[in-house]
Formats: structure tokens, sequence, C-alpha cells
């Protein structure tokens, strides 16, 4: 890579005076201010923001001189980021062979019902967002949802009706 | 480029025999010697992906398939590069990619001068035994030259490579994966609004179907030009 | 670190846990976890500053005790184990340490699903605080990187490691002693080590459990196999969905660089080593080896044709060694015992152990760690105690979705990587979810080309349109609208797919269904001759009862 050209780049300032921006500096000084930090980087943004928006995209891509279509490329090939912000609460619905076999599309079909929201979306009062996952390890303990970032084991519509109605109610 | 004769592999393609430098691969010396091999990812000036597999052969002493747009040569091989089994997935792998979007060559600005229509008729395809698709997808006009009609795009990557390896812009990448994969410019914006993009043309013209074509073409217009790549590569490689 | 202070650290460690007249341990990985065993620690420990215990009884928090789905587990120095355990029962277990079990809390531990275990890779799980190296240290850990280091030339590591015959628990199966052999003689300026942690069998958590329990196992058999392929820097490509095993490994590394074990001049040697965590992003195709090392560099996941492979150019197109966790973590008890000891377990052409993640319709549920060539039926029967609920067994998936479904007919055939490619499923990481008669093979079937149709990266055209294309005719014929055509067209895809697609992911997803379409062809035909599901799953209205 021809150095010159890059003592040349000056790194852009973030987007605002927001102060999780420097978390993400942070990272980016960490992997050497290079393209290959990517998807660490978005990472970070994802875990101080909650998901990337287009700002944060073109902040990172530009610091990293990584090409606007390749960030947007990397953000929307890997299902751990997401694009849009996640509502208050997040119900995430294992769907791994384990899981799926003990139930997991019963409870499925229960959100569906229950909110009228399918897996990838939020309600439209932006309380709750449901996703699914691909085996979140606790195999033993299957079906597995797991409500904001506590996992709850064998669970069943029923539980899992009681749950959600104790977020919709304000 | 004098190379000591140690340096030339010898090898049988469809019974006969060839030579080839140690560095080329197996598509290469077939067109050479003027034995074609289908392919639509591959495009001489471009780095090889090998993602269409049209381009598989059989390998004598290889149980897998090998697609000769990355298969080196090697001393003694015999390839054999068309075969009842051969054809079959070949013309498997093109109704695949009939049924993915919409292509519909009546109208297409590409009609009689595209890659995929060319093959299939090559390969004898009469009609497309699996279901199609039928796909929502966008035409994007807002370029004030080129157009992109993701009906037509196969995904084959040609515009992303040449953009970034002969242009060096990486004005276009693909989004998403799988079947919802889709060929875009900068942040999945409106091409004309795109800041990386210098508007040189490059991916019309490497585009095997009317994907990407110039504005003001009508059904069967757009005549793609492709001797500008193999000529820039040649200036890359004499300048370095 | 010298041999000599390492010992010391073992000894005054030893010491340290010996002036304890009683040691409670608390499991306290993801899934004990995810039942409140923290609580049931804080309480142990609560009520052992109450009685003025701090001296004499010490609470542990310890990694996988095998049976998941009984946590929070707990066990007492002298062999008890409870199961179910809350914060309540906390004085309850403190009075017992010093008096008999209670009955009541008891998981007996004199069963096959114990004594059937081989364990290995598993040896410290559920013995050893995963967050204290010196714990490691006092369970011999890091005493196989000193004796490489002092002892032996690289060469003579890769002997013994090929002398093991150990092979590849990723997936392939692939030699582990010749891919060493091959990165340490591939030339270039600078070589890697990869640990793919990636683990994205749905259904598998083997590797997880071994990261959250024991993670510098992890740790010394990536030093020690950098020091035999000759690598300076390594890579441990781990599952963002697993934060636990995530935060262990930080702390192990961050253990190890302060103690001098990674580093720069390792124990006074020139060897050197750095470690570095990289985390996935919910993509399944990252976990093959090209498409991960397009993922370590910052890139979309999409694999490309190989050769090259990357033992001759990987990360960076420097040669690279990938390994899975498990085959690492076999790698210093090949060390300390030797190659020979190793090879004496297991099969003639599989040696060793194997961990499976045992769960779905099956009574016990959790981690179980057998030598190579045991039984199908060993496993699911006995050490898995059977179908839960009188039911009738039905098939086991192993490989998940580059597998198959094994039916009873194959029960009684070994586990090793032969037999189980030869009945048309692979060994794969470990998952093996157990299936009863309420499970419909041609839904599952579905569901595992669901998987591959969304985890397909869309390079190549074969697996990309052809997942879709599967999908779409088993979604049709599990809506029982299907017809013998579309079973055909099935039968067809699968043929392209396995020699077209670019990937082990394509190649290897119409494996699920070339497996149930052999051994259950009969549920097939009902549903596309008789418009019928015998397991009652299938049709337009999903029956939506209660799972049990
Ligand atoms: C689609 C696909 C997914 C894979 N997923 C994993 C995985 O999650 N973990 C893993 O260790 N190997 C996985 N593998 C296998 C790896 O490509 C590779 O063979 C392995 O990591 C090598 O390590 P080993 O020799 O120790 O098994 C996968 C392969 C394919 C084709
Ligand atoms: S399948 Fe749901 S946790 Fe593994
Ligand atoms: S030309 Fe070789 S795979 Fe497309």
């Amino acid at each position: 890579m021809a150095t010159g050209a890059l003592s040349d780049f000056a790194k852009p300032a973030p987007p605002n005076q927001d102060k999780r921006w420097r978390l993400v500096d942070a990272t980016m000084r960490r992997l050497g201010q290079h393209p290959r930090g990517l998807i660490e980087t978005l990472h970070t943004v994802q875990e101080a923001y909650g998901y990337l928006d287009e700002e944060a995209l073109r902040y990172v891509a530009t610091s990293l001189r990584v090409p606007l279509s390749r960030a947007y490329g990397v953000a929307t090939f890997y299902h751990f980021f997401t694009l849009k912000p996640a509502g208050e609460h997040t119900c995430v619905v294992c769907m791994g062979t384990a899981c799926y076999i003990k139930g997991a599309p019963q409870l499925l079909d229960t959100v569906k019902r229950d909110l009228g929201v399918k897996p990838g979306e939020t309600t439209s009062d932006g309380k709750v967002s449901v996703l699914t996952a691909r085996c979140l390890g606790s195999c033993g303990l299957a079906p597995a949802v797991v409500y904001d970032r506590e996992v709850a084991g064998k669970v069943t519509p029923h539980g899992m009706r009681e749950h959600l109605a104790q977020w919709k109610t304000p | 480029m004098n190379r000591p004769a140690a340096n030339i592999k010898t090898l049988k393609i469809d019974g006969r025999d060839v030579t080839a430098r140690p560095e080329e691969t197996i598509l290469e010396v077939a067109r050479q010697n003027n034995i074609f091999i289908p392919r639509l990812c591959e495009l001489k000036g471009l780095s090889t992906v090998g993602a269409c597999r049209l381009c598989l052969v059989e390998v004598k002493g290889s149980n897998r398939l090998l697609p000769a747009c990355v298969t080196r040569v090697e001393e003694g091989m015999e390839v054999t590069t068309s075969s009842e089994r051969l054809d079959g997935y070949r013309k498997a792998i093109l109704e695949l990619l009939f049924t993915e979007r919409n292509h519909i060559c009546s109208v297409c600005v590409s009609n009689a001068h595209c890659e995929l229509q060319s093959l299939a008729q090559k390969l004898g395809i009469t009609h497309v035994h699996f279901p199609y698709r039928y796909p929502v997808v966008a035409v994007d006009a807002s370029h004030e030259r080129f157009i992109v009609d993701h009906n037509r795009c196969i995904l084959c990557s040609r515009c992303v490579r040449v953009c970034e390896e002969i242009e060096g812009a990486h004005t276009w990448d693909i989004m998403g994966r799988g079947i919802d994969a889709l060929v875009i410019t900068d942040l999945n914006q409106p091409w004309g609004s795109s800041e990386s993009c210098t508007g040189c043309g490059k991916c019309v013209h490497v585009c095997p179907t009317g994907a990407l074509s110039e504005k003001g073409r009508s059904v069967a217009e757009m005549l793609k030009r492709r001797q500008f790549l193999p000529y820039l590569t040649l200036m890359r490689e004499d300048r370095e | 670190m010298t041999p000599e202070e390492l010992e010391q650290i073992s000894e005054s460690e030893h010491e340290a846990q010996g002036k304890f007249a009683h040691r409670v341990n608390v499991c306290v990985a993801a899934g004990c976890l995810s039942c409140q065993s923290q609580s049931v620690k804080d309480a142990l420990d609560k009520d052992i500053t109450r009685r003025g215990w701090e001296g004499r009884c010490q609470t542990k928090g310890v990694g996988c005790m095998g049976l998941c789905a009984e946590g929070p587990l707990v066990s007492t120095d002298n062999g008890t184990m409870y199961k179910g355990v809350t914060a309540a029962d906390a004085p309850e277990i403190l009075d017992s340490v010093e008096s008999s079990p209670i009955e009541r809390l008891l998981c007996p531990t004199d069963v096959p699903f114990f004594q059937r275990q081989k364990k290995i890779v598993l040896e410290n799980s559920g013995i050893i605080d995963a967050e204290r190296i010196e714990d490691y240290i006092g369970s011999l850990g890091y005493g196989a990187l000193i004796k490489v280091l002092t002892e032996m030339t690289p060469p003579e590591v890769i002997q013994e490691v090929v002398k093991s015959g150990l092979r590849g628990r990723g997936g392939a199966g692939y030699p582990t002693g010749l891919k060493w052999s091959t990165v340490a003689k591939a030339a270039g300026p600078a070589k890697f080590i990869i640990c793919n942690a990636d683990e994205g069998d749905p259904g598998a958590f083997m590797d997880r459990s071994v990261l959250e329990s024991d993670p510098h196992r992890v740790l010394e058999g990536m030093l020690i196999a950098a020091y035999a392929v000759g690598a300076s820097e390594g890579f441990i490509y781990v599952r963002a969905e697993y934060p636990l095993a995530i935060k262990r490994l930080r702390t192990a590394i961050r253990q190890a660089e302060r103690m001098g074990l990674l580093g720069t001049s390792i124990c006074g040697t020139r060897f050197s080593f750095r470690i570095d965590l990289r985390l996935g992003a919910g993509a399944f195709v990252c976990g093959e080896e090209t498409a991960l090392i397009a993922s370590v560099e910052g890139k979309r996941g999409t694999p490309r044709p190989r050769p090259p492979y990357p033992a001759q150019e990987g990360l960076f197109g420097e040669p690279t060694l990938i390994n899975n966790v498990e085959t690492f973590a076999n790698i210093s008890p090949i060390i300390r015992n030797g190659g020979d000891w190793y090879a004496k377990i297991g099969t003639e052409k599989s040696k060793g152990t194997k961990v499976f993640a045992l769960a779905g319709r099956v009574q016990n549920t959790g981690l179980v760690e057998v030598p190579m060539g045991v039984t199908l039926r060993e496993i699911v029967f006995e050490i898995g105690g059977g179908i839960p609920e009188g039911r009738k067994f039905k098939a086991v998936q192993t490989g998940g979705p580059s597998g198959g479904c094994l039916p009873a007919e194959l029960l009684d055939m070994p586990v090793d990587y032969e037999s189980l490619a030869r009945a048309g499923s692979i060994m794969g990481s470990g998952g093996m979810i157990v299936m009863d008669e309420s499970s419909c093979m041609v839904d599952v079937a579905k569901y595992f080309m669901d998987f591959c149709m969304t985890e397909s990266c869309g390079k190549c055209v074969p697996c990309r349109v052809g997942t879709y294309q599967m999908h779409r005719l088993l979604e049709s014929i599990t809506q029982l609208e299907g017809t013998p055509k579309d079973v055909a067209l099935l039968t067809e895809l699968c043929d392209l797919l396995k020699n077209t697609s670019l990937c082990g992911l394509g190649q290897s997803a119409p494996n699920p269904v070339i497996s149930t379409m052999r051994s259950f062809a009969d549920e097939y035909k009902a549903h596309v001759e008789e418009r019928r599901c015998p397991a009652g799953v299938c049709g337009n209205h999903r029956n939506s009862e209660e799972p049990a």
C-alpha cells in the first residue's frame, strides 16, 4: 500500500458530539484504522447504538477507507447486524434444531398471533421487536427464548403469552 | 515471453494434446485452442471467482468436477469439457438462472446480444422445468447515462470486479445474501446519486445480460464492447 | 515463566484449595446460568459468611457438568451432585457437606450418563473455575506447552499429533497432524493460526461449553500448534451469540499474557505468539474455512474455490492453520500423555473421544464425551436414557444442516467418521438431535433446507437458486400439495447441488433430504400420494397444541 497516500488521508470527524463515537474510535484505533477492522467496528457501533444507520456506516467506512458499497454489503451480509432501531424490548425465539422439534414453531405462531408481527419486525408502537436465532447453545433447555438479555428455557406458548403481556402494559 | 521449455505443461483437453504455461487455467488454455467451455462469471482481464459453475469440467483421477476458470493446468492432466453429465448440469444451472429473476428476452435491450441467452441456445434449452420465482425487483434509471435493471441480473459480479479492479472506484458491491442478494451502488442508493461512480461505463460493457445498459437503447439495441478490458489489463501489466 | 515457576503456581494453588475442608461447585456455564445458577452461588457465599465458614468451605463457579437440562447443577467434594437447585436450597446444601446428602435434590451419578463417558476434552469441565488461570495450572494446565517448548522440536510435536491419529472435530475429519505438517512446510513470512469457534450447526453446543468451561485448554492447544507450525499470530473466530464464551476467552487471554504464556519470548524462549478474538456476526457459512478467512479480513463471508487451501494461502494470503475448538482442546492431553496413549482410544480410523451435544426428544439432554466407536444405541438409550413419555424413537440427526437422519435400523452402528458417512450422514461438529414419532421427517428436511437457503451466501448459482427451489418444493410437499413429480425434481436438484456447488454448504445441503428420502421414503409417499402426514405435523394448519 502506498504510504504516501495514506498519510494524506484525514480521518473524518464523528457525525456529532455523541460520546459513544469515542468507543467506536477506540475500536478503530485498536485495529490500526485498517479496512480489515470493518466488522469489529460495526460490532462496536451496534453495541453502542443498537443498530447501524446510514450516518454510522458512512462514518465507519470513510474512517477505515472502506468503499461505501462494501460497508453496506458487509452490514447486510451478516444477520447479526441490523439497519433499523430495535423496539424497547426484544424477544428472540430460538429456531435451532432442538428448539424446532420441541415446539419453537408454536412459539412463533404465538408471537405472530399476539403481537401481529413476524420475525425481524417491531410492533407498531415500538414496544417489542421479534427476532429468531439459530441456536443459542442452550439446546438442553429447548425451546429457548431470550427476553431482552435473559435466556428462558422450556418455554411454553402460555408462559410466553404472559411474558409478552407484561411488556405490552405500560 | 521466452520461458524455458521445462516450464511448459502438456495436457489433454477432449483428447487433444495441448501445451500451456503453468500459471494458466484450464479455461484459458481451452480458449487458446478454440475449445468451447461455457462460462458467465469469468471475463478475461478480471479476477476469477468460480461462482457461476458453468465451466465445470471432468478431470481424470478427480472424483469432483473442477471449475475450469480457476483450476490451473497440471502436467499430464486429462480434461473432458463436454459430456452428457456436464451438459445436464450446465442446462440445469442456466435454467435456475432463468427462474431466479424475470428474464423476458423479447423485451430486453440485450436481446440477441446476451451471454445468458446465447448459452441457453447453444446448449439447446427449449424450456425451463423448474418453477419461476417472479421476484419483484427494481429498475433504477437515476443515472444520467445508464440503467440498472435487476430483473436481468444474474449476480455474476463482473460489474463489481471491473469497478474495483480496473476503474478503482468500487462503486458496486453486493448486498444481502443468498437468493435476496442484489448489486448495489454505494450505500444502496440510487445510482445517479452515487458519489464514487466516475461514469466510466465499464460495468455496463462487461455485464453479460441486459441488467446494465446505456440509456436510450430499445429492444435488442444494447451492444456491449469488451475490447477495452484486455487492453487495459495489458497496459497495467506493462506499467508494472 | 519457567517450568519451576509453573510448578510453584500449581503447588500453591493446591495448597490454597487444600486449606478448605469442603468445597461446593456451582455450574456457571451458560445453560445453568440461564436457570439462575449465579444466584445459587451468591446465596451459598452469603450463607458461608453468615456461618463464619470462610476458611472452611469454598464455593467455586465451575464449567459445564454435562446434564444441562437439569440445571442449576451443584456438586460437593464428597461426590454428591444436586440438580434443579435454587437459592433457597443454599443453607441445606451447606448442612449436607458434613452430613448425609439431600434426597430431594439428589442427582445420581452412578448412572450410565456419567459412568459411560470418557472425559479427555471435558476433563476439567465442572471441576475448575474457568476464570482463574491458577486453577487450570493446578490441573496440569500449560504443562504440555512447557514440555514442547523445553523438550521437543516442532517436528517432534507434529509427529506426536500424527501418531495420536487425531482428526479434525469441525466436521470433515481431516487428519490434524497432516494439516499441521502442511502448514509447517509452507513457506511464508508470517503464518497464522485460526481457531474455528463459529459453531454454526443449530443444535450443537460442545464448543461453546468447552470455551466457557475451560478456555485455557484451547489457548494452550493453539500455542502448541503455533510452535509446531511456526506461527506468531492467532485468531479465535467466535460467534457473537456466545457472549459468555467471549468474556471468558478475553479473561483467559489477559491472564495468560500477564503470566507470560502469551506474548513475546514465551517462557524465555524465542517463541512468540499473540491471540486476538474476532466475532462472528450470524452467518453459518463463515464456519467454512475460506469464508471464515474473508470474515476475519473484514469482508463478506463468501467462500472461494480451493485450491489454494488455507494451509498454503490463507489469512492475508499467508499459510494458515485452521482447526476447530475441540481439535485444539485435544492437543494438551495428547502431548502430556503421548500420541500412542490417545491412539489406543477409539476405533482403527477414528481415534480418541468425541463430545456430543445430545438434545431433542431424549431423557438426558446435555453434553457427553464418549470414545469413538460406541453405538448410537448406547448414546441415545443408555447415556441419553431413551425417549421420554414412553414414545417411540424415530431418528437421530447428526451433522446438522450438512448431515442426515439415521433411522432405528442404524442404531447399532458405531459412531465414527466412516460409518456415519456410509450411512449418508456426517460426524459434523457433534450435534445429535433425537426425534420421536411426533416429528415428521419431511418437515425436518424442509427445516434444514430453510436453514441452508437463508444461510447460502449467494455467490454460486446452484446453491443460491437451488436451495431456494428445493425449499419451495419441500414447502409444497409439507403443505400436502406436492406431487410425485416434485419428489423427482427434488432428487434431481440433490444431485446438482452436491456435484456443482462451490463450497461445503451447497454440496452438503441435500444431505438431510437424501437421507430422509432413503430411510423414510414412505413418509414422502404418504405426503404426495395420499396427501397425508403420518406424524400429523404437516398441512395447512399447524397443530398449535402446547408442546409437552
Ligand atoms: C458450511 C460449513 C460450515 C462449517 N461450520 C463449522 C463450524 O461451525 N465449526 C467448525 O469448527 N468447523 C466448521 N466447518 C468446517 C471447517 O470448514 C473446517 O473444516 C474446520 O474448521 C477445520 O478444523 P478441523 O480440521 O479441526 O475440523 C464448516 C464447514 C462448512 C462447509
Ligand atoms: S436449538 Fe435452541 S438453543 Fe440450541
Ligand atoms: S466461469 Fe468458472 S465458475 Fe463461472
